[in-house]
């Protein structure tokens, strides 16, 4: 500790402070800022009475003025909620056609099953309905289970081949597994589903027996399906468990297709689809039906 | 404390404390306070009709409804480009007067020029003159202090807060604004705008003044770089007045200049300059020097304009003897001239073709194309129509450029209504037959058409198929 003493140059004094011969001129903190620390300490102890601050074992010190950013979220939450009611219940109290029908009705039923559908059917069905392999796209005009705006309801209300009773149920045997057809039978219905789903098919394939005998009962007699059963339409070139957009090269497309048909035929892969009634409400599940009926393929 | 000498890189501001004075120029500030004041004040009183269901204030600028009204332009947030449009004509039109006159805009026209100026007024009024002022500033504090600066600070913050009060104005219909606002029934965030234009004018016209000018302001930096030598500036005529000195009635001017050092154009300075070292950053060019140099002179018995508003080549001219002749247009100024030409045609050329209706489509991403059971393909669009017009329109929508493509939209129609003032957002599917946009991009066109007057919009967009 060097003696403080007054710099010749400043005329400030030293800290006292000496470290290989440089000495520090002692800088003190300008008063402004020092004030302002002292009103930050006299602020901190206020805040530490008025305001939620010191954890304790099990919670923490409330403050005398009771501010829980939590309750002021709840508070935010039930303002919502109860802004929504008033469409909800309209929408709730009117069929989804009329919900359809009424323009306001129809632009909120649209935007609010929009969030819906990518919260809860987006991860399966895609952002906009565009599907995936074994996911069926909910914007095209082929429907499984009917794709009039009640049919679709209902499909979202009660899913497909899950543990709901009203769910849909349906399996197609399976006639390779099963024994029902043997494997070059099997080749030879693929072979005329693919004339069946270019709309042309040839009566005078091997196939084409054994399709009326074994498959026309459920997929129809050219191939037009059955919405009742959720037998799939074979008469055009939309296919659930091949790529989607099919924009192959034509044999590649027509083998991919055949080798799909085989396997289908062999041994099923059945879609399922959780019944949403179990967890959305009745207004989001109408919502829901609206947006995907109007995503361009509904009846 | 007390430092000597270039110990310190920091060099402590001392107040400046200008004297008053008479003149031209003084006027010429007279003028500007009392023009542009109550306009900033009564301006957004002023009514203009746009008809029932509009606000009828003349400049308006209305956050929550997402418009800005300027008399008879309503602009759109998506129109934000006005603004850069009236930016850029602001800069050019400040780059021409710099060179063509100095800088008028800091001199007499800047809202800090202006409520400095008001301020010093204030100032001037309750405790008096430059002299007064100063021995104030010195003088212990008493009674007699206290109450005239106290006064001086409430005026100043009635000032200020006013000057806020003002700002909110023009966000607001102004004859129901102002008594909300002053009966306290406005919102938080009213008072906090007010709060902070008013605090910051209260801060910089109260106590920052010059320091605004010298390091704050970006334009007093870069106007003395649209100087030339025919600009005019405030100057000093260093010919005329060196040898400088010190003069009594009745001494000679033989042998010596006319300045007679009387330091009068420093203590009338606002920023607090001395004109004598040349044009500066500091000199504002209000030409208050000027007017205390020119009574100085007529006290003196000798010519006016040794301080003038005059160019750098007149001085040189003068002092050579010559009749200085001064150049208007330059190149300089003739390009100056040329862009705000040109800018001043673009925007006005935009606003005259400014339409009431527009479109915009939008091609649905999340899916570009569907293929349909039957094999053709279906894109989907968002079809937005904003209509300007303050009444309810009925659009006819077509399709152009693709032909055998059938158009439904999501909703029903066309006709679609579009509700007054408002855009209206349609979903509208386009199918064509399998083929005929296989393996391509096809550009097609929207083409929208009011059903009352027959005027057309159109919007271009792509119809996309699958690569085979």
């Amino acid at each position: 500790m060097a003696p403080v003493e007054k710099d010749p140059v400043t005329g400030r004094y030293t800290t006292g402070h000496e470290w290989d011969g440089i000495r520090e001129l002692n800088t003190p903190l300008p008063r402004w800022w020092i004030i302002v620390f002292w009103v930050s300490v006299v602020w901190s102890i206020g805040y530490w009475v008025l305001m939620p601050s010191w954890p304790l074992l099990n919670g923490f010190t409330p403050g005398l003025l009771g501010y829980s950013s939590r309750a002021d979220l709840e508070s935010e939450i039930a303002e919502q909620k109860a802004a929504r009611a008033v469409w909800l219940n309209r929408i709730e109290s009117l069929p989804a056609a009329a919900v359809e029908a009424d323009s306001e009705l129809l632009t909120y039923a649209r935007a609010g099953g929009r969030i819906a559908f990518e919260e809860n059917c987006a991860p399966c069905h895609g952002v906009g309905g565009v599907g995936a392999f074994g996911y069926p796209t909910l914007a095209d005009d082929e429907w499984l289970w009917g794709g009039t705006i009640d049919e679709i309801e209902q499909t979202i209300k009660f899913g497909v081949r899950n543990s709901n009773p009203n769910s849909h149920q349906s399996e197609m045997p399976k006639f390779g597994a099963d024994g029902i057809l043997t494997p070059q039978q099997i080749e030879q219905v693929a072979d005329y589903v693919l004339t069946v789903a270019d709309r042309a098919p040839v009566a005078s394939l091997p196939g084409a027996e054994i399709f009326a005998e074994n498959c026309a009962v459920c997929h129809g007699e050219v191939g037009e399906g059955n919405k009742d059963i959720g037998a799939p339409a074979l008469n055009n070139q939309i296919w659930l468990y091949a790529s989607k957009l099919g924009n192959q090269k034509p044999e590649v497309r027509a083998a991919e297709i055949r080798a799909t048909v085989i396997s289908q035929v062999t041994r099923p892969r059945h879609g399922a689809m959780p019944a949403w009634s179990e967890r959305l409400g009745p207004g989001t599940i109408r919502m829901l039906a609206v947006y995907v009926h109007t995503l361009g393929g509904g009846r | 404390m007390t430092e000597p000498e270039g110990s310190s890189l920091y060099a402590r501001s001392e107040t400046v404390q200008s004297r008053s004075v008479r003149g031209r120029f003084r006027s010429w500030k007279f003028l500007a306070m009392v023009v542009l004041l109550p306009w900033w004040y009564l301006a957004p009183f002023l009514r203009w009709n746009r008809g029932p269901g509009a606000p009828d204030q003349a400049i308006l600028i209305d956050m929550g409804g997402r418009r800005a009204y300027f008399l008879g332009l309503e602009i759109w947030p998506q129109e934000v480009y006005y603004l850069t449009g009236i930016l850029v004509v602001a800069a050019i039109v400040l780059f021409l007067v710099s060179a063509l006159y100095g800088r008028v805009w800091c001199g007499f026209l800047c809202w800090q020029t202006v409520y400095t100026d008001l301020f010093v007024q204030i100032e001037r009024m309750l405790i008096g003159d430059r002299t007064r002022r100063l021995a104030l500033d010195r003088a212990p504090w008493n009674l007699d202090k206290l109450a005239r600066k106290g006064a001086v600070h409430l005026l100043w913050m009635l000032i200020a807060g006013s000057c806020g009060i003002a700002f909110a104005l023009y966000f607001g219909n102004a004859p129901t604004m102002l008594p909300a606002i002053l009966t306290g029934r406005e919102s938080v965030a009213i008072y906090g705008a007010i709060a902070v234009v008013g605090g910051f004018c209260y801060l910089l016209a109260g106590f920052a003044r010059e320091q605004v000018c010298l390091y704050m302001c970006p334009y007093s930096r870069f106007q003395a770089a649209m100087f030339d030598e025919h600009s005019l500036i405030v100057g000093y005529e260093a010919w005329r007045g060196e040898r400088r000195g010190r003069w009594r009635k009745g001494q000679t001017f033989e042998g010596r200049g006319h300045c007679i050092d009387c330091g009068v154009c420093v203590a009338v300075c606002p920023t607090g300059i001395d004109i004598r070292n040349g044009s500066q950053l500091g000199c504002i060019g209000c030409g208050l020097c000027i007017d205390g140099c020119d009574a100085m002179m007529d006290r003196v018995g000798l010519p006016r304009g040794l301080i003038t508003w005059d160019s750098i080549a007149s001085q040189a001219a003068r002092a050579r003897g010559e009749t200085p002749r001064h150049r208007l247009v330059r190149p300089r100024t003739l390009v100056y001239g040329a862009i705000l030409a040109l800018s001043l045609g673009v925007i006005g050329w935009s606003l005259i073709a400014r339409t009431t209706t527009e479109m915009t489509i939008l091609h649905e991403r999340a899916l570009l194309y569907v293929r349909l059971s039957d094999g053709s393909i279906r894109n989907g669009y968002v079809v937005k129509v904003q209509n300007k017009v303050r009444s309810e329109r009925i659009f006819d929508l077509q399709i152009e450029g693709l032909e055998g493509v059938r158009m439904s939209v999501i909703g029903g129609g066309p006709p679609l209504k579009v509700a007054s003032d408002s855009v209206g957002s349609f979903t509208v599917f386009v199918t064509a037959a399998a083929g005929i946009a296989t393996g391509r991009r096809v550009s097609l066109a929207f083409v929208l058409r009011d059903l009352k007057d027959g005027s057309e919009t159109r919007a271009e967009s792509l119809f996309v198929g699958p690569d085979r």
